[in-house]
């Protein structure tokens, strides 16, 4: 450590493979300090501004806020709280389109600023010192502070970070060639931030730190040598300027040598790092208790008058900052946000400003052309290996795009894919302009998916054999259930107390019972042995009601598609059940099966009659009556209930009727809710199947019940 | 006589040879068995696990069984082409396209039911192939959303239509990066 320290001291750094020197347009801003600019009219807050998981919404539409009052909360590591940028009323939480590539809509909260910019109570802290760590951190937390350089990790999980710190290093390289929102706040605010970075210093004790800055920053780099001067303990490092130097890898190589392994974060090699601005947030947050409300924006691009740094409230609509700086290219908006290497174009100028916004670029047709205008002009990769010359990862970018197109995952995790830090430099250097990042994005997003299925997947699976496991332990615990009850039974019933007496002779009763009926049914059965059957008038009349229900429901069918019948059949008059309306192959079955069920019956039937069954077709005839009314309103449940209810009291009553008859019952209930079930596929026929399906189930259970007693 | 000694011993050295690498390959091969994945198991851990039973086996396993035992490996809606192609890969065959009879809508969704509307007859709970319905007779039945595979099998038996399934939303968290696809809003 001590030769790396020496080596700093010296000015000879390390370097990082490839980069490129994109053209320097930082001039057009970096002669103007940071300008203030008005509230706008309208402020819009998307509720997740970091990378993680948004807070808890704390407020609703009407409220009042004050500037500086927490309007998320969660105790979630991964999530950040966002703080009213200035005081006003909550106009509107809905979705809007956030800052992000997609374009895509995220909850927002809209806040309608009432002018008067009037704070919330605040505790300012005069000697941070005096703190505990603990404290510190959890005004950080609390604060809402999230890296600005680019990515927005939580602040809070990189300064609670556990690991003992070799370097503390402070990222001020800003390496994209328009930004310098880190360069005006050195320049103008140096003494905050070295507040921050002793803030830091303080939770984390770093051994060294350092502060990496690109030499093309030559009045930020003179105000921090000045302000560092006396400290022994920070360096200055000035380091010659390449693209992406600001990279966190990147950076890390060129001030220590160190690479940092593929999958490994830097804080398991003892280094951390923070960007120049989240150290001057930490240190507004904790001296002086302003939450991440504003940050120094960079509003570049020569579609402007006056490009400039502004102070930006966060939520600040993009167009209205153009609007500020000047903005002429008022018919072909073609705007970016961030750098025009990492960046990308926005689909309206009404996102809002976030906190990982470090630049608003809006360039003239010339300086960048919009996608959206033209093709991207791609044509087949030559294999000059210029963009692995460049890559800052070491990768093999033409390998990574030929795979990528070939969607070749697993080759893509060899090559790997995921230590593309989409820096772009392949992109800028390739004669064949293809657009490689974009590939390598796509191809990122889609492994990601894909991992997320296979993850998912994989519980499903283990849900779908957990069940099928529990099942079968059910079904034994039963049949053993009904073994032990059984046995139960026998015992009690053979241990001669009373009570098994009496309940011996009701069994032997009922049995009696049943073989009276039986003897009985024989006689019947013998008395009218020319018609082979039990009941020979209730069939009949049974035929005919199902036919006529079958009848009824065809017509209903016919009227409602109004489908022209492509093939009537009409059957003799007893039984013509069967016009049949829909092309349904299975209709078409079920009605020839109730028909050929019906004619059956008619052929059987005889004037023996018993006379209770009339009851049960009463019923029958009532509920598929019943059903068919309502079935084409809201109250389709309520009919179904009562159906319900019909259905048990046709049961009860059946309850005394013969076994056989009831066994015919069933058999037309069955024929019946086929007819019903199989043609229509509406929610109607569902009812009316699953109310007949109901009785038909109700009346078997009730016929096992006669036959097992 | 010597030739007939000097072939004699040949073969006798060379049997011995032949037995005594017998004895190691074969102690070899049983001391270091390498349980191979059989085919069904690859099968299935290609398979999207929604179980929903289209391919007309009950479930992913059953029907990565039957692959492997050479039933047609195009019966997999959910799944769909990619899929196909990686069974097809896998077997060593050519993908052939989706069965006809399956619907080629495989985009993800979730199943919803309209507790309105749910009268509470559990018949959705017992046709949940992965216990993802929460919910007792005659009180609403919910999904639960983050165990539902989309398999549509609980819209089926639900009495009163109360089950919707709804595709699930595009978000920027699982937005596949598509710049050919974004909203484009016309600025005036």
């Amino acid at each position: 450590m001590g030769s790396v320290i020496e080596r700093i001291k010296r000015g000879n750094f390390w370097t990082f493979h490839g980069g490129i020197h994109p053209p320097e347009q930082k001039f057009l801003t970096t002669d103007k300090p940071i300008r203030a600019v008005s509230i706008p009219e309208q402020l819009i807050l998307p509720l997740q501004q970091h990378i993680g998981i948004a807070g808890e919404l704390q407020v609703k539409v009407g409220d009042k806020v004050l500037k500086g009052q927490a309007l998320t909360h969660s105790m979630h590591p991964m999530a950040v709280p966002i703080h009213a940028p200035t005081s006003g009323t909550i106009s509107a939480v809905k979705n809007a389109v956030i800052a992000h590539p997609s374009g895509l809509s995220e909850l927002c909260l809209f806040i309608t600023p009432d002018g008067e910019d009037k704070w919330r109570e605040r505790h300012i802290c005069i000697d941070f010192n005096q703190l505990t760590n603990n404290e510190l951190i959890d005004k950080i937390a609390s604060a809402g502070i999230s890296g600005m350089g680019g990515a927005g990790f939580p602040t809070q999980v990189k300064v609670s970070i556990r690991e003992k710190i070799k370097f503390l290093i402070i990222n001020a390289a800003e390496c994209e060639p328009y930004i310098s929102a880190d360069d005006l706040l050195m320049r103008e605010h140096s003494p905050s931030i070295l507040d921050g970075i002793n803030i830091l210093d303080r939770i984390l004790s770093p051994a060294y730190i350092l502060i990496g800055i690109e030499e093309n920053k030559p009045e930020a780099i003179k105000v921090l040598q000045q302000a560092t001067a006396h400290n022994e303990h920070i360096q200055v490092c000035v380091v010659p300027t390449k693209y992406p130097t600001g990279g966190e890898k990147q950076l890390i190589q060129i001030l220590t040598g160190q690479e940092v392994p593929s999958g490994v974060l830097p804080s398991s090699l003892g280094i951390v790092m923070h960007n120049i601005a989240t150290c001057f947030a930490i240190a507004d947050a904790v001296i002086n208790d302003i939450p991440l409300i504003k940050r120094v924006v960079t509003v570049s691009g020569q579609a402007l008058k006056k490009p400039q740094n502004v102070w930006s409230l966060l939520g600040t609509p993009v167009g209205f900052l153009l609007e500020q700086c000047g903005y002429a290219n008022k018919n072909k908006k073609h705007i970016i946000m961030g750098g025009p290497m990492m960046g990308y174009s926005l689909p309206t100028d009404q996102v809002p400003v976030v906190k990982t916004t470090n630049c608003v670029l809006a360039p003239s047709e010339q300086e960048i052309s919009s996608p959206y205008s033209t093709g991207t002009g791609e044509i087949e990769c030559i294999r000059c290996g210029q963009c692995s010359d460049v890559c800052p990862s070491q990768l093999l970018p033409q390998e990574l795009q030929w795979s990528a197109k070939a969607k070749d995952q697993p080759q893509l995790e060899k090559l790997n894919l995921f230590d593309c830090i989409e820096c772009g430099a392949c992109a800028y250097v390739c004669p064949s302009q293809i657009p490689l990042v974009h590939y390598y994005r796509v191809a990122k997003s889609e492994i990601r998916t894909q991992k997320q299925l296979d993850i998912k997947a994989e519980h499903a699976k283990v849900r779908f054999e957990a069940r099928k496991e529990r099942l079968a332990r059910d079904k034994i615990a039963r049949e053993e259930k009904h073994k032990a009850a059984a046995e139960a039974r026998k015992v009690r019933m053979n241990s001669g107390t009373p009570q098994a007496k009496t309940e011996k002779s009701a069994v032997a009763e009922a049995l009696a019972r049943v073989k009276a009926k039986k003897a009985q049914q024989t006689k019947i059965g013998d008395s009218v042995t020319a018609d082979h059957t039990v009941t020979p008038i209730d069939v009949e009349q049974k035929s005919q009601v199902s036919a006529a229900i079958a009848r009824a429901k065809a017509k209903k069918l016919a009227a409602q598609q109004n489908i022209p019948t492509e093939k009537s059949v009409s059957v003799d008059t007893t039984d013509d059940i069967a016009i049949e309306p829909v092309n349904d192959k299975k209709a078409k079955i079920a009605a020839a099966v109730a028909k050929a069920k019906a004619r059956k019956l008619t052929e059987k039937s005889n004037d023996t009659a018993l006379a209770t069954n009339k009851n049960t077709l009463d019923d029958n005839t009532v509920i598929s009556k019943q059903v068919e009314k309502s079935v084409d309103d809201k109250k389709a449940k309520i009919a179904a209930a009562v159906a319900k209810a019909k259905a048990r009291k046709l049961a009860e009553k059946s309850n005394d009727t013969a076994l056989a008859a009831n066994k015919n019952t069933l058999d037309d209930n069955t024929v019946i809710s086929k007819v019903v079930a199989k043609p229509v596929n509406d929610k109607k026929a569902k009812i009316a199947a699953t109310v007949t399906e109901a009785k038909a189930s109700k009346l078997a259970e009730q016929q096992t019940k006669l036959e097992s007693t | 006589m010597s030739v007939l000694v000097t072939t004699l011993l040949a073969i006798l050295v060379l049997g011995c040879m032949a037995l005594v690498f017998g004895a190691i390959l074969g102690f070899a091969s049983v001391k270091f068995h390498v349980e191979g994945d059989p085919l069904a198991e690859q099968v299935d851990a290609i398979l999207p696990q929604t179980q929903c039973g289209q391919c007309g086996y009950p479930g992913c396993k059953p029907y990565a069984e039957a692959v492997a035992n050479g039933e047609a490996i195009n019966k997999c809606a959910p799944g769909g082409e990619d899929t196909i192609k990686k069974i097809a890969d896998l077997m060593g065959v050519e993908p052939p396209p989706l069965d006809e009879s399956h619907d080629t809508d495989n985009s993800p969704k979730v199943a919803f039911i309209i507790e309105e509307d749910c009268i509470g007859c559990t018949k959705c709970i017992q046709a949940c192939p992965v216990d993802a319905i929460l919910g007792t007779t005659k009180q609403m039945h919910t999904i639960i959303a983050d165990e539902c595979t989309g398999c549509d099998l609980c819209v089926e038996p639900c009495p009163v239509d109360c089950i919707v399934m709804i595709p699930i939303a595009k978000t920027p968290q699982n937005w596949q990066w598509d710049l050919n696809n974004i909203p484009l809003v016309q600025l005036d």
